[in-house]
């Protein structure tokens, strides 16, 4: 026998199930007078610093269809790369950006549209810039684990072309899944749960 | 939104990067007999890199954003001088991390169905009538210590389509916002002695019965307010943060 670690072990993930908005957005499914506002949905106000972008992130499963009742949060930097949390200790962020931002899928046309502002570049662990990206969470009825990946832009080709976690993608034919092209006034980014166009999820 | 980088906390931020998840503890994304999963599964592996920034950070949500009403589902909608109807319990327990410390200033808001099993949801048609005085969410934030309160009533169990009679066992959704983005979890708590959980496909997911068992809240007689409400003892694990002492530092750091 040895000495215990005495440790825990994380809490088991379930589903968030088909009524996930009840919990995560009630406002935005029709119960109100609980919270005045369904948080996570605006990220930026008129003092905010860096340059406005829109996200249309769609979930699509393994036969192309739209999830419908889906939720996405993502997480990110300023305009100057610093992330407004007690564990960034590199300065202090923008005061007018939180970084985090959720949205619902749309019952009708699955899009998840968020305004927001173009991160500005963080390091990866041995000090290299990683390009700017956002974080994605997803979540819906029939994921058993919230999904992790991110989001980058395709109008950074050069920083992609030396994003440390981007170049560790095995198999270049997927790094496309994680490039949203600009679509107008937005970036575009569909999620692929499955299928030949498979999104790379990550494991961090 | 409001939201506060001050936590009444004395505590230096902490900085590490989080324990790996162990995947076998939790359900793999494919597990067929949950119907849904089948095409909502991703197939390939997963890319695993070591937390960056990017994990390690996270928003900050402050008590100052909830309401008096938040942690009271009795209460939060219904109408003045009137409560939902159902049993009427006490949620309470504590948000740990794996290195069994509690976690200050955690998010957690939770749904449920009503006490006949139905959700206040368009989606939802199940027959079991809706509680005009229920809406079914709720929210708070820890404590210092990682404790948390809350008052509802206990969901009803309900039948849902997929296999020909399942039913979902009662239980409560509840979504964790930890200090890091890589700490983000959604997880279901259970209540103590009901049969319907271990013929569960979504309980069933989880391919360890002891994981099971964590999720499983227990009756806490002691916790109880005499003539008013049973209650339930749910503590939720996040993922522990590595110590930052012998790490290499960022440049700037």
């Amino acid at each position: 026998m040895t000495q215990s670690l005495d440790r825990l072990k994380e809490s088991p993930s379930q589903t968030a199930g088909p009524y996930v908005h009840i919990g995560l957005t009630p406002n935005f499914c029709g119960i109100g007078g609980v919270i005045p506002s369904d948080l996570g949905t605006s990220m930026v106000n008129e003092r905010t610093r860096g340059e406005r972008i829109g996200l249309k992130i769609r979930v699509l499963d393994g036969t192309g269809t739209p999830l419908k009742d889906a939720l996405v949060e993502i997480w990110q930097a300023d305009a100057d790369g610093l992330y407004n949390s007690p564990a960034e200790l590199r300065g202090t962020a923008d005061p007018d950006f939180v970084g985090w931002g959720r949205c619902p899928s749309d019952m009708e046309t699955g899009l998840c549209v968020f305004e927001t502002i173009k991160p500005g570049c963080v390091p990866f662990g041995d000090g290299r810039l990683m390009a700017p990206h956002i974080s994605l969470w997803i979540v819906a009825r029939g994921i058993n684990i919230g999904l992790h990946t991110r989001l980058f832009f395709a109008d950074e080709a050069k920083a992609n072309a030396q994003d440390p976690i981007l170049a560790r993608i095995e198999h270049r034919v997927r790094v496309p899944t994680l490039i949203a092209e600009r679509k107008g006034d937005a970036y575009v980014f569909d999620v692929h749960l499955q299928g030949d166009k498979e999104t790379v999820f990550f494991d961090s | 939104m409001p939201m506060t980088a001050d936590l009444g906390s004395n505590r230096a931020p902490e900085t590490g990067a989080f324990f790996q998840r162990d995947r076998t503890w939790h359900p793999p994304a494919l597990t067929p007999d949950y119907k849904t999963s089948v095409l909502r599964s991703p197939q390939k592996a997963l890319l695993s890199f070591d937390n960056t920034l990017s994990e390690i950070t996270g928003p900050v949500f402050g008590h100052a954003m909830l309401g008096a009403l938040d942690n009271d589902l009795i209460h939060n909608f219904a109408r003045p001088g009137e409560s939902a109807i159902g049993e009427r319990i006490i949620v309470y327990g504590r948000v740990l991390d794996e290195r069994r410390r509690g976690v200050p200033g955690v998010l957690l808001e939770f749904w449920q169905a009503n006490a006949g099993g139905r959700y206040r949801h368009k989606k939802d048609g199940y027959l079991a009538a809706l509680d005009p005085n229920f809406g079914g969410c709720g929210r708070t934030i820890t404590g210092e210590d990682g404790g948390y309160a809350f008052r509802t009533v206990k969901p009803g169990p309900y039948p849902w389509p997929n296999g020909p009679n399942d039913w979902r066992p009662s239980h409560i959704h509840f979504s964790v916002f930890g200090r890091g983005f890589a700490q983000r979890l959604i997880t279901q708590m259970y209540f103590e002695g009901d049969p319907l959980i271990w013929h569960c496909p979504i309980v069933r997911g989880i391919p360890d019965k002891a994981a099971i068992k964590t999720l499983i809240a227990a009756l806490d007689m002691q916790a109880t307010v005499p003539m008013d409400a049973r209650a339930y003892k749910f503590d939720i694990v996040l993922r522990g943060r590595r110590s930052s002492l012998f790490e290499n530092r960022l440049e700037g750091n």
